[in-house]
């Protein structure tokens, strides 16, 4: 149960029940879905973007487990006010805490309340669930039109 | 026999093995069955004292394996009940059986406007091979629909069934729900229309006797490796008639009586479908564990079974929040669930701690949690080797995972 503990940490816990920015945005400039093969998870983000390439507004929609939900929302809350290059920074930043080897003390700079996902790197199965919604965030700002996969 | 289920785990070295630091509850066996030791050591032995091979060789370890993989086809055919080993084709498990007969039987006898007929409840395995043989052909498939108890709905089956309908693929027992469909009722359909009809056995066969010609079927598939035995071995039944008549699937060795730049003629059934090197090994394997089923006895096993599902549908039930997917009359030990502000995948990783291996999502049947309106469930599915025991510790991780997300 202390593994557990450490996988789902309260904050994980309380964001899946209370989503933050859980709902389909006004005015989105950008949106794409994002869908998981493996378990049927499927999130819709949306965001808005100006003209200076900064993420003004961000939400989603969808329905997931514990792990892909409150990434979804902690992430909406983390890359609102970012320019398109530092949400792509982030990105990869927090998909190597999900994927530091074990003995590996991963990086947690930058990252802010998205450290509390380290503890997803000792179920590797479940690292898709905590990026699925960043993939569908990368696949909205790139604007690719298509569902973003797991895969 | 008595039924001995302490001695029987002794079976099964990895039931013995641990999971996250704790004995390994394994209730997946819907997914994949654990392996007796029978199993590994006969797959062993043959590697080790008797490989070669088949159906070539015109030296003695040659004909010794070939004599070894095709009694495997005799014991398959009587495992069963088919009345003749030519009717038993070895494939890798039941997906490609269904794609054979797809690509083969379908290639011949499904034509544009011609309906194929499947349920609501099936696997991805005997949707997907007839939708691509539809599109192929312009054929139609029907969905035989569902009651909400996980039950089909054999009167609007029957409705679907016209002038068109040329087969009726649909499983013996749901891998989602646990359902016993009633396939001599829908056999019996079929067979007063001139309907073809095949049953994806892959969860029927490990849960009690089949008898394929009681069970009237035209084709009957399942795997080896949800049968106890290893994968890479799956069996294609099919009447000798029908199996006879079908064009190749596979072209290659093995499978032909003659080959020229003029033409080449084919083997006859079952070696018409049996192109290359099979996963001898895996055959053997199979044997095996079809002779450690039959001494154990299948009716002994779903008679336990029944004891299992019994009480892990009460003992689940009476977890606040729980709801059980699938409550048919007649069901299998195979039970889906879902847990009321809890994800599957949640449930499945929470579980997992606890070493209680269980399966979470769409169990590979898509169309069915979108009828269900679930993205997904959690399933534990149980055999001979399962115990009370362990369904109490299910219950109790149950308990924990509720208090986790409270």
């Amino acid at each position: 149960m202390d593994d557990l503990r450490e996988l789902y940490q309260a904050t994980i816990l309380e964001h899946n029940k209370q989503p933050r920015n859980f709902s389909k945005l006004a005015g989105a400039t950008h949106e794409a879905d994002g869908h998981n093969p493996l378990c049927g998870d499927a999130l819709t983000l949306y965001a808005r973007v100006d003209a200076a390439g900064r993420v003004t507004d961000v939400s989603f929609q969808g329905t997931g487990c514990a792990i892909s939900k409150a990434s979804a929302s902690l992430m909406t809350e983390h890359v609102k006010g970012k320019t398109i290059a530092e949400v792509e920074a982030d990105f990869e930043r927090f998909h190597a805490l999900l994927t530091a080897p074990p003995g590996v003390s991963p990086s947690v700079d930058g990252l802010g309340k998205l450290a509390v996902f380290s503890g997803v790197r000792e179920y590797p199965i479940r690292v898709k669930c905590a990026t699925l919604a960043w993939h569908a965030l990368k696949a909205a700002l790139e604007a690719k039109g298509e569902t973003a996969n797991t895969e | 026999m008595s039924f001995d289920v302490t001695t029987l785990r002794k079976d099964f070295p990895i039931l013995d093995t641990q999971m996250r630091g704790r004995p390994l509850c394994y209730l997946d066996t819907a997914a994949s069955a654990q392996k007796p030791r029978a199993v590994i050591d006969a797959m062993s032995e043959f590697y080790s004292r008797h490989y070669a091979n088949i159906h070539r060789g015109v030296y003695q370890l040659s004909a010794d394996a070939t004599r070894r993989y095709d009694e495997v086809r005799t014991r398959v055919a009587g495992f069963i009940g088919a009345g003749d080993p030519r009717e038993i084709v070895f494939v890798r498990n039941a997906t490609e059986a269904i794609n054979l007969v797809a690509r083969s039987w379908g290639e011949v006898q499904i034509g544009k406007g011609d309906e194929i007929v499947v349920t609501a409840m099936e696997h991805h395995a005997n949707i997907v091979p007839w939708q691509m043989l539809a599109t192929r052909k312009e054929a139609r498939i029907r969905v035989a629909e569902i009651h909400d108890d996980g039950e089909l709905d054999v009167t609007q089956l029957e409705s679907l069934l016209g002038p068109r309908t040329r087969l009726i693929a649909f499983s013996h027992v749901s891998n989602v729900l646990g359902t016993v469909n009633p396939v001599k009722e829908i056999t019996a359909m079929a067979r007063a229309r001139g309907i073809t009809t095949l049953v994806d056995g892959a969860q029927g066969v490990p849960h009690g006797p089949v008898d394929v010609a009681s069970l009237g079927c035209d084709f009957y598939v399942f795997s080896g490796h949800k049968l106890f035995g290893p994968t890479g071995a799956g069996v294609l039944y099919g009447r000798f008639a029908l199996l006879d008549a079908m064009p190749p699937f596979l072209g290659g060795g093995d499978m032909i009586e003659r080959v020229s730049f003029k033409g080449t003629t084919y083997a006859r059934a079952p070696q018409r479908f049996e192109a290359g090197t099979p996963d001898i090994a895996s055959v053997i394997g199979l044997g095996a564990a079809i002779d450690y089923l039959d001494a154990i006895g299948m009716k002994n096993i779903a008679a336990y079974e029944q004891t299992l599902l019994a009480y892990a549908t009460e003992s689940l039930s009476a977890i606040p929040g729980l709801r059980i997917v699938g409550t048919a009359k007649e069901k299998a030990a195979v039970v889906s669930f879902v847990l009321e502000g809890v994800h599957p995948h949640d449930i499945g990783t929470v579980l997992d701690g606890e070493g209680i291996a269980i399966r979470a999502g769409h169990h590979c049947a898509q169309p069915l949690m979108e009828r269900l309106g679930l993205p997904a469930t959690a399933r534990a599915s149980f055999a001979f080797y399962n115990t009370r025991a362990e369904i109490d510790q299910l219950v109790a991780a149950l308990a924990k995972t509720r208090e986790l997300f409270s």
